[in-house]
């Protein structure tokens, strides 16, 4: 069953003013309960817009979004337990951090939900666990950590609302490879432990391509294609048209394909690649 | 909500009034406000409002920009103009109820003062919505230069400003993404008890600040890296030059002073 869909989602900003623009174009999407999304597109193609809608921090000019069958602004005195339900972790989130402990501000979330204290330590304590932050790291400032560890300490943030569906934006920008790494690693292990619905918004084929059951491309305020990872990569000279980037790998198999070796299938990540060539190496070797 | 400020927004476009140098727009609005404020009559009043329209008009900005610019102000206006109406004392009195009373004075001044701020608005909203806020403080710059005699940092006053109008829409955006950020993890911020929201506002100040010494340190690295060293020396990208259309447009103003100060003394 689909936990988030939109029906002709579209906004306007700044409507009636000289800088009217339409962020987002008519959007019908359907997310199922617990896949893992990845949404890619430009700076500026609507996914950072699409995604302020799912927990009502944006209210569309028309069409309307639908949370398990609800529509969210239903009862606007319920919109505050629509954002418990999807969690929104904005780009570089460690700028939100305000708490003078790195456990108050993971707990910043729960104390809004009305939680009671036991429940908060409980949900505190696991989420920093998830996200690889030491038990002793919750006593220090936050102000005090890595951008790395400040950045995991403002997704636990959000994390430790056990959210439905848990959305992040750019997570792992501006971040150091073994930060990113880290950050992709928390994120899919959060996913594989409680199967919830995950939206990653990032400007990366590469790191997309490795954790997303589904890709969602925005293009031009406008959903560009919606689909298995599988088939939107099928599509990749398409992609690569409105100019976005393909896997290195995809590429690789794409100029093979021109010279010949065509494998049949859509390659888009590097342990798959090693898989087929290799099978294809014994082959020949077979013959 | 943060969106509907308005002040320090700049239009850009190509109208008379755009082009017209910045130096002279400031005097002419300096002699804008003194018209408003010398005018003692509605005479004088609809003297200014023939030379707001018209300037608005020459502007080619939507008309709507400048109701955008009053909304804000709005319940102030009301307010005061409703004490006005309460108290002030004259002499035909419509309604009187203990220490109130309503007396077509009383009405008369709240019109009077109302249609004079809404213009006053409206007149300096004007020089910021054709202005660009860099020729702006260029301009300042430029007419306050005398002062340096009186080693008065005169560079260094213009260069705050302009960084100071650099960063309100940056710090706008940057505060409007806190709050939506503050509110995805539950904070109430625009709804909820009053008790709430004044404890939620320290989610908000506290990122803001520390951003914001962020921004100013990075900034003055910045400017030590170009190697500035303050107004010594330092020449400038864009040259003021006046036109004869800026004499023509300074003398209608002063001329519609003149009228109004005409007017006060025919009438008084």
């Amino acid at each position: 069953m689909a936990v988030l869909k939109t029906e002709e989602l579209t906004y306007i900003y700044s409507e009636g003013t000289p800088f009217e623009k339409t962020a987002v174009d008519h959007v019908n999407l359907e997310i199922n309960e617990g896949e893992m999304v990845g949404v890619i597109g430009h700076t500026g193609s609507g996914k950072s817009t699409l995604i302020q809608h799912f927990n009502g921090l944006l209210k569309a000019t028309s069409g309307r979004v639908l949370l398990d069958g609800v529509d969210i602004w239903a009862d606007k005195t319920k919109i505050r337990d629509v954002r418990f339900q999807v969690g929104l972790v904005f780009q570089y989130p460690e700028y939100q951090i305000f708490e003078e402990t790195v456990y108050k501000d993971i707990a910043f979330g729960c104390k809004n939900m009305g939680l009671d204290e036991a429940e908060i330590k409980r949900r505190v304590i696991e989420t920093a666990y998830d996200t690889g932050l030491s038990e002793e790291l919750l006593k220090r400032s936050p102000f005090e950590l890595s951008g790395g560890q400040k950045r995991r300490v403002a997704i636990a943030g959000v994390m430790a609302m056990k959210p439905k569906v848990l959305i992040l934006d750019e997570p792992a920008a501006g971040l150091d490879p073994s930060g990113r790494d880290k950050i992709f690693e928390c994120i899919k292990n959060y996913h594989r432990k409680y199967n919830n619905t995950i939206l990653i918004v990032s400007h990366s084929m590469e790191d997309t391509a490795s954790f997303a059951d589904k890709i969602l491309v925005m293009n031009q305020s406008k959903v560009f294609c919606y689909d298995d990872t599988v088939n939107v990569f099928a599509r990749a000279e398409e992609i690569t048209e409105i100019g976005l980037d393909v896997p290195q790998i995809t590429k690789v198999f794409i100029e093979l394909k021109k010279r010949g070796f065509d494998f049949g299938k859509e390659v888009y990540t590097v342990d798959y690649a090693k898989k087929l060539l290799l099978e294809y190496l014994k082959e020949r070797q077979g013959r | 909500m943060l969106k509907d400020i308005t002040i320090g927004q700049f239009f850009p476009g190509d109208s008379i009034i755009h082009r017209l140098d910045p130096r002279f727009k400031i005097i002419m609005t300096f002699i804008f406000i003194i018209m408003i404020f010398t005018g003692k009559s509605m005479i004088c009043l609809g003297i200014g409002a023939v030379y707001t329209v018209t300037a608005v008009l020459l502007s080619k900005i939507k008309f709507k920009m400048f109701v955008k610019s009053i909304k804000p102000l709005m319940p102030f206006l009301l307010i005061t103009a409703f004490l006005n109406i309460l108290f002030v004392n004259g002499e035909t009195v419509y309604f009187h109820w203990k220490f109130i009373k309503i007396t077509s004075e009383g009405i008369n001044v709240s019109i009077f003062m109302i249609i004079r701020i809404v213009m006053l608005i409206v007149g300096s909203s004007l020089l910021t919505y054709t202005t660009s806020p860099i020729t702006l403080t260029d301009a300042v710059e430029r007419l306050l230069s005398p002062l340096k005699r009186f080693k008065f940092p005169v560079h260094e006053l213009a260069m705050m400003m302009s960084i100071a109008l650099r960063f309100i829409p940056t710090l706008i955006e940057e505060t409007d993404k806190i709050i939506s950020a503050q509110k995805a993890r539950g904070a109430e911020i625009d709804t909820g008890s009053l008790l709430n929201r004044a404890k939620n506002l320290v989610s908000i100040l506290i990122p803001l600040f520390i951003s914001s010494f962020r921004r100013a340190d990075e900034l003055a690295t910045a400017m030590e890296c170009r190697c500035y060293s303050g107004g010594e020396g330092r020449t400038r990208l864009r040259q003021l030059k006046s036109s004869s259309m800026d004499y023509i447009a300074l003398s209608v103003t002063v001329f519609f002073l003149l009228c109004v100060i005409m007017t006060n003394l025919i009438y008084s």
